[in-house]
């Protein structure tokens, strides 16, 4: 990237969002602490992601999707664990979703 | 795993099969394009976020507790800690010598321990001014200065910064004479750069704390000079 062509820098600037933090934190525990996955793996795992990741995928988004394949790659977790908890939150979080407004 | 006791943890079963058997992680039919990032609707990467987690803690391989204080030992990262040690370098000179050969010795003096990760502290001179980038991705020093801003991670800055270092320093604000030399220097996941700003002129006499508070996050990136205001600034946060 370094070199290309670019637009004028944006910078706008958001605050973390508690669920990034979270992201961070986990990938920091995974790499420091537990010493299960690698910067390179995430790296490695971003590079992997289709072109347009980088457009339609935010810095965070990018992130859980190569901590994720990394996790299932080295056999951490399973596909069949990962889908069945996700329907699970996603099927709690719109049973919440009236009381949240 | 769907014991009684669930319902009390956190509520969901795992009786919500799903038909996916094969589940990739990157699914562009549920790309968000926004860059807000709002607590309050879940996203489908918000949910592989609380999925993996969840995972992680069931399996034993960390604890809610270490996420929490993971996460409140990066929100005590602020760009701060750089200023003190900029300010303590301007008003201590063997101390700045000490920063610039064994950084991280220095900065555990104040109070810091930069971990594993080595550091090269870059001095703004009249000769020179140094600018930091990372054009793979978004490698910074976020044990002194905590997570990096959005620009710092943008396309836009990684891209051109290494080509026309002026002409993104001049959208920051930032003027350099052309009698003054701009070095980029591009980070990696094992080497760090921190910009030792160059002291103020008209600063002769100010205590070690006002000095500090003239240093702003951006001009220890090197996108700005310090005093010069712009994003970042201590009094402005």
């Amino acid at each position: 990237m370094g070199g290309l062509a670019g637009g004028e820098v944006n910078r706008d600037e958001h605050d973390y969002a508690l669920w990034e933090k979270r992201v961070d934190a986990m990938m920091m525990l995974l790499t420091n602490k537990l010493q299960i996955m690698t910067v390179d793996q995430l790296r490695k795992g971003i590079e992997a992601l289709p072109p347009d990741a980088y457009e339609n995928m935010t810095y965070y988004e990018r992130w859980i999707a190569s901590v994720t394949n990394t996790l299932l790659d080295e056999g951490v977790i399973t596909a069949d664990e990962l889908a069945s908890k996700m329907a699970a939150i996603e099927a709690q979080a719109q049973a919440h979703a009236p009381e949240a407004g | 795993m769907s014991g009684p006791s669930d319902t009390h943890d956190h509520g969901h079963h795992h009786d919500h099969h799903h038909d996916h058997d094969h589940m990739h992680p990157y699914d562009p039919d549920h790309h968000h394009p926004h860059r807000e990032d709002q607590d309050d609707t879940m996203t489908y990467y918000k949910v592989m976020e609380s999925a993996v987690r969840e995972l992680l803690i069931e399996k034993g391989l960390i604890t809610p507790e270490q996420v929490h204080r993971q996460i409140e030992h990066m929100d005590s990262r602020t760009p701060a800690n750089g200023a003190r040690i900029v300010a303590r370098a301007w008003v201590d000179p063997d101390f700045k010598k000490r920063l610039i050969e064994t950084p991280k010795e220095a900065i555990a003096e104040i109070g810091h321990d930069i971990g594993p990760m080595h550091l090269i502290v870059l001095e703004n001179t009249p000769e020179v001014h140094n600018v930091v980038v990372c054009t793979l991705c978004s490698c910074y020093p976020r044990w002194i200065l905590g997570l990096p801003p959005d620009w710092y991670k943008s396309r836009a800055y990684r891209s051109r910064v290494v080509r026309e270092p002026r002409t993104v320093l001049r959208e920051f604000g930032t003027e350099i004479a052309d009698n003054r030399e701009v070095l980029v220097h591009d980070s990696t996941a094992d080497m760090r750069y921190f910009v030792l700003p160059m002291r103020p002129e008209g600063t002769e006499g100010m205590s070690e704390e006002d000095l500090a508070a003239m240093v702003g996050r951006d001009a220890m990136i090197g996108v700005v000079e310090a005093g010069a205001g712009g994003t970042g600034q201590l009094a402005a946060e």
